[in-house]
């Protein structure tokens, strides 16, 4: 099926299998490997992206279903090395280990905090239950969304 | 040497320097072993077997051969050598000499639920897998053995021809009956822990292809580079024809120390010649790769009425599942620290491991050693207990010191903080909490464990590292390290810049490739910050004694008086005095000095084993001890566990990164609470029922409290500038301090893990668990 969407500000035209995946096709067709796949089940996060400014699992919805929507990958934060805020956070704090998690939990991350999800550590806790990280135990991400939060 | 003395002396180790990888990470610009594709790439897909013990009567693979887009099903037979041989060091003899196996492919019959049967090649995934739903196995089904206990029994049945026991250790210190029998005080129990996944974020991948030469190049998500030599020999080619390359990994924990996807993939591009991809699935990953041995303990411990030990009688069985992979070596390390970091006069150990029809098990973060802190810790409290003592007072009172020597003869060479860091976490935990309503009780639980890090000491371990520098004065570490997210390659770089004073960020540091770096030994075991620190400390050393003697006719000044710094070499005693690393560098090109070096670092040697039960001697290089507390809250109605507080010390000898062993013992507490609290592989007669994230619960942000990491550097390591391994050794206490903070609350003694809520209420209700 033809589709056309925006990925990064980039203009796209796919023709995708209808039964491919946003993520498979973001990974295979446009090669943007910075989309991670961790269990294909919507459960671990990692191939969190912003589909027209909503946190959603690629893995969850269909290539098609994200016909004419403005796709965000964390490819887009970074202007050269100059680190989105949030990502400046997480790197200070060494809330980064094996990285894999980390594209989908800046991406949660700054949903969450943009509508207001993450206020306090407990919210900030809640609002990264969908972001699965096996290296951290987690508490140096909360603070550096916290601190994020609070230069905002 | 004083702790403040240790740190006064570094420029640049123990400074919390940004992770040069976690800027690329942040960023999404770190290609992973899947983020790469090749023009005319093919997709390898493994057909597994569906059924976890079977004769295989048949297997067609026509109807897949025929899809569109398979270029081919390799079955057993396609394997040069389908055999993978591994040591089995144990005082049996019972798997033949000391060696056991499993296969590339299946060999006529299957032993476990997800064993590779079939290795299907096509153009593109989705022919890939229609190939591998429609290859047709006809099984005879076996009897299952799914149940340890019974595997040794006579009437079992086998899951291979040489019986069920893969391996044993028998020891005895002094005697044990008589020490039992005559002594005050004697406590037992049985402890019982599960298997475990290591459910990393990144699934076993990879991306091959075939290079000049004919040499094939595995780029694959792996802990070890070293694997090139089992590829060649599965191939049958020399072992300088394959090439591993490990990018950076998203997670490794043991679970990528034996191979995953390479052999498949050097099967499939020694086949077709075209490059190949190679993923697994998350449900291929937690159904068919090895698990972290769920182990079952009986434990007597006697002291006398002042607490101090007497003896210890400990039996451990120990479930391999269904391939020994490295359960013989994971055996060992249960063995030598079961009896705890404690003196004992008296001690006898039985320790068993058996195959099962359950999927393998091998190597995770803590390596056996942390499975028996639930039993040794366990029994320390049950005695504190039953002598009405403080716990922490009990364990300080029979404490190993340094020179003192463990039961299976392993000697302990260096200092034993545990005294130090019981203090520590008892003055940070404060006042004990309040319960937050009616219902709910709370309780405060402590564990202390030694845990070893470097790898066992008849295995030769050595690591090697180049140095070298640029003529713009810019510096080059190459060293075949697999940096698996611990920040390896970072604190390579934080060592060579203390001793060649080179700014961090002017150092490129080349890793993981078993063709183009000096091989340094695999990312396990706890031995990279040891081993290949230890080589980058030597190679930077004797680089800068060779530059000494250039820099130093160049001030004319002697060389003891040449320092290091970011901007070059300057006289110690006027700084104003310096020469630019290129002029140094220009200069040694006039002189014929190199400015590289390539150096090996050798870890200790210890007594070669024997089979024989009198065998006795130094297994490991050294351990890293560490004491934890929590704090919890519990619902009596409902047994739910609310961790409240958690603060974790360790005696790390020397922080590189300080951040970084935080990271480390932060992130093995985690995972420590996950398989005290909710994390379990569930097999039905062999069936693994466990092969989603739904079903396979790892923590979340939710259930994880801040925890505090308390790093003590006593200076004292067998690592650089002192440092002692800190990847594995936080990931065992957690277990049993939960356990502890159950029978404060609410007096019940959790022994089987994962303590779940229903576990807790039902214990909690007097269904099971007895108080004491």
């Amino acid at each position: 099926m033809n589709i056309s969407l925006k990925v990064n500000g980039v203009a796209a035209e796919v023709d995708v299998p209808p039964h491919w995946t946003l993520l498979r096709m973001l990974r295979d067709m446009l090669l943007h490997h910075e989309v991670k796949h961790g269990c294909g089940e919507g459960v671990c996060g990692a191939c969190t992206v912003l589909l027209d400014g909503v946190a959603v699992n690629g893995c969850l919805v269909l290539a098609v279903q994200a016909d004419g929507a403005d796709v965000r990958t964390v490819a887009s934060l970074a202007e050269g090395d100059a680190l989105h805020p949030l990502q400046r956070e997480l790197v200070e704090r060494g809330a980064v280990q094996c990285g894999f998690c980390t594209a989908g939990v800046v991406l949660g991350a700054l949903e969450a905090t943009t509508i207001g999800a993450a206020g306090s550590r407990e919210e900030i806790r809640r609002s990264l239950a969908g972001n699965l990280c096996r290296c951290t135990g987690y508490a140096t991400i909360v603070d550096a969304v916290e601190a994020y939060q609070l230069t905002r | 040497m004083s702790i403040a003395d240790v740190k006064a002396k570094h420029r640049v180790v123990g400074e919390e320097i940004v992770r040069h990888d976690a800027v690329e990470k942040v960023c999404g610009r770190t290609s992973y072993s899947a983020d790469a594709a090749l023009p005319g790439m093919l997709h390898a897909m493994l057909r597994r077997s569906d059924v976890c013990h079977a004769r295989l009567r048949s297997i067609d693979v026509e109807r897949a051969k025929a899809i569109d887009g398979v270029v081919a099903v390799l079955l057993a037979d396609d394997v040069p050598n389908n055999r993978i041989w591994v040591d089995v060091p144990g005082q049996t003899l019972e798997v033949g000499a000391l060696k056991s196996f499993q296969n590339v492919l299946a060999d006529g019959i299957v032993r476990y639920h997800g064993e590779p049967v079939a290795l299907v090649i096509a153009r593109s995934e989705d022919a890939a897998l229609a190939a591998v739903d429609a290859i047709e196995i006809d099984y005879e089904r076996l009897p299952v053995v799914d149940d340890p206990g019974r595997a040794l029994d006579d009437d079992a049945p086998k899951v291979h021809e040489s019986g069920n026991l893969l391996t044993e250790w028998v020891l005895e210190e002094g005697d044990v009956d008589a020490a039992l029998r005559d002594a005050p005080v004697v406590v037992e129990d049985s402890y019982q822990t599960q298997f475990i996944d290591h459910a990393y974020l990144e699934p076993e991948s990879g991306l091959a292809w075939l290079d000049t030469d004919g040499v094939i190049v595995i780029r694959a998500s792996t802990q070890v580079i070293e694997h090139f030599r089992d590829v060649a020999h599965i191939l049958g080619v020399d072992e300088n024809r394959v090439r591993v390359i490990a990018p950076y990994v998203g997670g490794g924990f043991g679970g990528k120390e034996d191979m995953t996807v390479e052999p498949y993939l050097g099967l499939a591009v020694s086949r077709t010649g075209q490059p190949v991809r190679m993923v697994w699935s998350r449900q291929e990953s937690l159904q068919a790769r090895q698990n972290r041995h769920a182990v079952r303990m009986r434990y007597r411990t006697a002291a006398d009425e002042q607490g101090n030990l007497i003896a210890q009688d400990i039996e451990i069985l120990s479930d391999g599942g269904a391939y020994a992979f490295l359960s013989a070596l994971v055996l060992l390390y249960s063995t030598t620290c079961a009896p705890g970091p404690y003196r004992c006069p008296n001690v006898r150990i039985h320790s068993r491991v058996v195959y099962t029809n359950h999927t393998p098990c091998s190597a995770m973060r803590g390596f056996g050693g942390m499975q028996v802190a639930l039993g040794y810790e366990g029994q320390m409290d049950k005695l504190a207990r039953r002598l009405g003592m403080d716990p922490l007072e009990l364990r300080r009172r029979n404490f190993v010191e340094k020179g003192d020597t463990l039961a299976i003869g392993q000697p302990l060479p260096t200092h034993v903080a545990l005294p130090e860091l019981t203090e520590a976490v008892e003055s940070r935990m404060g006042p004990r909490p309040l319960p937050s309503g009616p219902d709910k009780l709370v309780g405060r639980g402590f564990s202390c464990n030694l845990q070893s890090y470097g790898r066992c000491v008849w295995l030769d371990d050595w690591s090697s590292a180049w140095i070298g520098f640029e003529l713009d004065g810019s510096l080059v570490i190459r060293i075949g390290v697999p940096d698996i997210g611990c920040g390896q390659a970072s604190s390579l770089v934080q060592i060579a810049s203390e001793v060649l004073g080179v700014a961090p960020g002017r150092i490129t540091i080349h890793i993981g490739d078993s063709a183009l770096n000096p091989l340094t030994g695999t990312t396990t075991a706890t031995r990279q910050l040891y081993m290949s620190g230890n080589a980058v400390l030597k190679a930077a050393t004797e680089l800068r004694d060779g530059l000494s003697e250039v820099a130093a006719a160049m001030l004319d000044v002697e060389a003891d008086r040449v320092v290091f710094s970011p901007d070059g070499v300057h006289d110690g005693d006027e700084p104003d005095r310096t020469v630019g690393f290129p002029a140094l560098i220009a200069e040694c090109a006039r002189r014929d000095v190199p400015w590289q070096r390539l150096s090996v670092f050798n870890g200790p040697k210890g007594a070669a084993w024997k089979a024989d039960e009198r065998w006795r001697g130094r297994v490991l290089p050294d351990f890293t001890y560490g004491c934890h507390a929590v704090d919890i809250e519990l619902d009596r109605e409902t047994g739910h566990v609310r961790v409240l507080r958690y603060v974790a010390a360790h005696d790390v000898g020397r922080a590189i990164n300080p951040a970084s062993v935080r990271g480390q013992i932060v992130g093995a507490v985690a995972m420590g609470l996950g398989q005290a609290l909710s994390e379990r592989v569930v097999f039905e007669e062999g069936q693994n029922l466990t092969g989603t994230f739904a079903q396979y619960l790892i923590p979340t942000a939710v259930e994880i409290p801040d925890v505090e990491a308390i790093v003590l550097e006593s200076g004292e390591g067998l690592g650089p500038f002192g440092a002692r391994g800190i990847g594995e050794p936080p990931v065992g206490p957690p277990i049993p301090a939960i356990a502890a903070a159950l029978h404060d609350a609410a007096g019940v003694t959790m022994t089987v893990t994962p303590f779940t809520s229903e576990r807790i209420a039902d214990a909690i209700e007097g269904r099971t668990g007895a108080a004491d």
